[in-house]
């Protein structure tokens, strides 16, 4: 009965955005006066998403293995946590997630978006509800998550070890959060396009749901580094991986639509960009989600892949980037007027960052894509990996770093005093560091140097906006602006000293060994086994001490039997100055068990910056939320 | 008898291993000479892994990731240059296996994208900003 | 904007929703081919894998026959079904040397007792260096050497009954 229900409501809702696309088109050609109905359609339709996917986590709350869904990934003896997270841990379940949330979002924009011309409100509520439609069909025609198994299985088949991590519960809703949040941002571009109502109050409308979902975003990408971290047991917390890129890349576009959103909101200018940007997002994001889930590349975060549901996908992709990308050169005329700047001014500022976010997107876009380009011309295959991205992207990054420095010491339209003398101190930190680097860590590699050097002097000068001022007359967005791209800086520092500090130790032990790795003496004590709710693990016992007190590590190599898998659990020490990252591997004939051991100094600034990144946005948003509230209070 | 089957698993040969034979000696130990390790070290941070799902050598566990990291490491400890064994392998799997894209004339787009992605965009915006002049 | 620079994203798009689509219409092939195919093989030197079958070399694969070099394991579990159609291959006049990759001598002796020896020759490749030399990616691969020394031909993954003859008329041709 519970998966009944939520297939009727989905069904239903299916049905509602298509009336609602209807209604919209009718509205928006002046044929019907219909503002007060395709509103409400889309918070109805978005009720009905929603109670879908609750009933959708009831299933799997209570593991009825009737659900073909829940028999092929869940398991009576998995912990609860897991079953709910796993309701979206498969395709099917993210789908439907995916769907929900893309129905909340049109639910919230009908509701909180009045502000907004009513041409441009329902144009853009068509414009969601066609999103709707298709990834319904999608849902409901390749995708059902409800469908039934019968007879019911007697146990379900588990869930992968490797996705039974609070990574799970955390990383796909908060990426989804985000790729929705840019499709609303893209409902709206694409509303004010077709009304003709471009201007700073679409602006205004569109920048929570652009800072939201880039929150979502930064947050996302953040916490599903260092899940890859710790989980995967190398050591590495990027690997330019295919979907790696596919999260990177609507963050790139997110990143800059954020900024000419602003640009458009302050002083109505950079019209084409924010509208191009807007759609690029979108286009991102579905084909971050088509990467994923179509298989065509292979990737060692690899999903479930069938290549009918990727064709699915493609289909999608294909409609809505085409439609808005020619609905964008057919506006385009009109979206010329805008408030004219110098050279030197945060306008010209901000457009250079576009341009070297853009340039970014560009380049890990065609390295992605590249082995598949190649082997479609050619019919060879060749890889495209780190060493390409990070000699590419790095240096446009070191001058991305650089204009962070600088561009928000500029003022709107034209800047005439003397800016950069405010960045003395910080230039300066930069140069010192830089030269330390050169001399005292030769073995460090360029980029690792700059990177230092520009994490010294992004650091100090992101702070630079918030000097002089008072801190409780300053406005809230100001705070945001400053934390967030302290928060580049640190994480900067963090990748940068990740690759120019850690050291590696990897030795055949036996136990009762002692060896070093850095500044640590580790001590391996031994081996035992150790049993957990649903594995059987092969734990070391390693004692750490540098001078001070011993910490015990304690890593292992669990076995599951639902299904039958092996991984290895990072036993991990984290210390204001960086993490003590230990693995055990096999043991050979000897009794020697193989063990492997990082110092990472400072590794843990990275994802501490990238919270930081996302703090800073959460406090812009709410600075423009309170200043929204309070203009409506006063008016 | 549960800690006996625990037991049982903890001291056996790993249950999911390939072969008969242990892991290679090189695979999974470092060069004595620490500029020699960091060379193969970054040397096999570019090497794909013959078997997986897309990982490098040094990252995979993989019992021929770890006979290629072992090939590495004696050849690099017997004075061999990366570049020379890095050809040696694209010889024979072709570019496919080496992370760092060649030199070839397949990769040119590849390398000419920045540039001519800065150049263009740079264009786009130079115009831009020239129209926008007071 | 000028109307060129207005179509550009739109051909673009469509480039590389087409390339998209093409490769999801391709069969997926995660097959790693060596690029030694029509080349010398290379020179190795492997000691015996067993007591009784003779060692392997290089020069040995160049007899101005052409020869079957087929990489297995007994830890391989398609070797045991790739077995027989050597036998097979072998009772028509292939002749077939292996080389034991990863093995010990007990346990290939046991694997060729119960399954039978096609091979005239086994070397015996421990740390996969000779495996890593040929340009093979896994076991079971079978290598058609010509007579010259040059290797004309992979196969890759254990031979099936069905392709026995496609085997033997291969052998043929590079006569």
């Amino acid at each position: 009965m519970t998966a009944e229900a939520g297939l009727a409501a989905l069904w239903l809702a299916a049905a509602l955005s298509l009336l609602g696309l209807f209604l919209s088109i009718l509205h928006v050609r002046g044929k019907l006066e219909a503002d007060r109905a395709v509103r409400g359609l889309a918070i109805v339709q978005g009720l009905l998403c929603l109670f879908a996917f609750v009933m959708l986590l009831v299933v799997f709350a209570r593991t009825d293995l009737s659900v073909l869904l829940v028999a092929s990934n869940s398991h009576s003896a998995k912990p609860f946590i897991y079953k709910i997270a796993g309701a979206w841990g498969n395709h099917e379940g993210s789908m439907l997630l995916w769907v929900t949330v893309l129905g909340l979002s049109g639910a919230a924009m009908a509701i909180f978006s009045r502000k907004l011309p009513s041409r441009t409100l329902i144009a853009a509520l068509g414009a969601q509800a066609a999103l709707a439609l298709g990834f319904h069909a999608f849902l409901l025609l390749a995708s059902n998550p409800f469908a039934r198994l019968n007879p019911p299985a007697p146990e379900g088949r588990g869930l992968n070890p490797l996705l039974q991590d609070p990574g799970l519960a955390f990383h796909p809703p908060t990426l989804y959060l985000g790729y929705v949040g840019l499709s609303v941002a893209f409902s709206l571009a694409v509303g004010a396009m077709l009304a003709g109502e471009v201007d700073r109050q679409l602006a205004r409308a569109m920048r929570p749901w652009v800072l939201g979902a880039w929150i979502f975003l930064t947050l996302g990408i953040t916490a599903g580094s260092y899940w890859a971290y710790y989980e995967l047991g190398w050591g590495g917390w990027w690997f330019w991986d295919p979907v790696e890129n596919a999260s990177l890349m609507p963050w790139l576009a997110a990143t800059a639509l954020l900024h000419s959103v602003a640009v458009l909101a302050a002083r109505n200018a950079l019209k084409a960009w924010t509208m191009m940007l807007a759609v690029i997002c979108f286009t991102m994001s579905m084909v971050g989600t088509f990467l994923v889930r179509s298989g065509i590349l292979t990737s060692v975060h690899s999903f479930a892949v069938d290549p009918t549901r990727g064709g699915f996908i493609l289909a999608l992709l294909g409609i809505y980037v085409t439609a808005a990308f020619v609905l964008f050169a057919v506006r385009a005329k009109t979206l010329r007027e805008g408030a004219p700047f110098e050279l030197v001014s945060r306008e010209a500022g901000i457009v250079v960052n576009n341009l070297l976010l853009t340039v970014i997107l560009g380049v890990v876009f065609i390295g992605t894509l590249y082995p598949l380009m190649a082997e479609a011309v050619t019919g060879e295959k060749l890889s495209v990996g780190a060493p390409y991205f990070n000699a590419v992207a790095g240096p446009l990054a070191i001058l991305l770093g650089i204009l962070l420095a600088v561009g928000p010491l500029l003022s709107w339209r034209s800047e005439s005093r003397p800016v950069l003398r405010k960045l003395a101190l910080p230039a300066l930190a930069a140069a010192t560091v830089l030269v330390i680097a050169i001399l005292a860590w030769p073995q460090a590699t360029i980029l690792t140097k700059l990177g230092l050097a520009l994490a010294a002097g992004l650091v100090p000068a992101s702070i630079l906006p918030l000097i002089g001022r008072n801190p409780f007359r300053t406005p809230l967005a100001i705070w945001g602006m400053a934390i967030a791209h302290l928060g580049a800086g640190v994480a900067v520092a963090g990748m940068a000293a990740d690759s120019a500090f850690t050291t590696e130790k990897l030795t055949a032990a036996r136990p009762g060994e002692t060896f070093e790795v850095g500044p640590w003496l580790v001590k391996f004590e031994g081996v035992a086994p150790v049993a957990g709710p649903n594995w059987t693990a092969v734990e070391a016992e390693l004692r750490a001490s540098r001078g001070g007190g011993v910490h015990v590590l304690r890593p292992q190599t669990r076995f599951f039997s639902d299904p039958p898998t092996e991984t290895n659990e990072a036993a991990i020490k984290t210390l204001l100055s960086g993490q003590l990252y230990t693995v055990v591997g096999q043991a050979d004939a000897e009794g020697r068990w193989q063990l492997r051991l990082w110092w990472k100094p400072l590794v843990t600034l990275i994802w501490f910056g990238g919270a930081l990144v996302g703090l800073g946005g959460l406090l812009a948003l709410l600075g423009h939320a309170r200043r929204a509230w309070r203009r409506r209070a006063y008016a | 008898m549960r800690a006996l089957a625990i037991l049982a698993l903890a001291i056996a040969t790993p249950v999911f291993a390939q072969s008969n034979m242990p892991p290679s000696y090189w695979g999974y130990r470092q060069l004595h000479d620490a500029k020699q390790e960091a060379q193969a070290q970054a040397l096999m941070l570019e090497l794909r892994c013959l078997v997986c799902q897309g990982q490098s050598i040094a990252d995979s566990d993989a019992e021929l990731a770890g006979d290629m990291r072992d090939l590495v490491r004696r050849r690099i400890a017997a004075g061999e240059k990366p570049g020379d064994i890095r050809a040696w392998l694209i010889e024979r799997y072709g570019d496919w296996v080496s992370y760092r894209p060649s030199a070839a004339p397949i990769a040119w787009p590849l390398w000419a994208a920045p540039i001519i992605l800065l150049l263009f965009g740079g264009a786009m915006v130079a115009s831009r900003v020239k129209r926008r002049r007071l | 904007m000028s109307r060129a620079l207005r179509l550009l994203p739109i051909i673009f798009v469509v480039w590389i929703v087409g390339t998209f689509a093409w490769k999801l219409v391709q069969p997926s092939d995660t097959t790693v081919r060596s690029q030694l195919v029509n080349r010398q093989v290379p020179e190795f030197s492997l000691p015996a894998a067993v007591s009784g079958v003779p060692a392997l070399r290089s020069a040995e694969l160049s007899t101005g026959q052409p020869r079957l070099l087929n990489l297995f394991g007994s830890w391989c579990v398609p070797c045991i079904a790739e077995a027989p159609v050597l036998e097979d291959l072998k009772r028509k006049g292939a002749r077939i040397d292996g080389i034991a990759i990863r093995d010990t001598p007990g346990a290939l002796g046991a694997f060729l007792d119960r399954h039978g020896n096609p091979y005239e020759r086994i070397g015996s490749d421990q740390n996969s260096s000779v495996q890593l030399a040929l340009g093979s990616s896994g076991v079971p691969e079978t290598f058609i050497i010509d007579g010259k020394g040059v290797i004309r031909f992979q196969h890759i993954g254990p031979i099936k009954p069905q392709d026995v003859a496609g085997i033997l008329a291969k052998l043929e041709e590079v006569r």
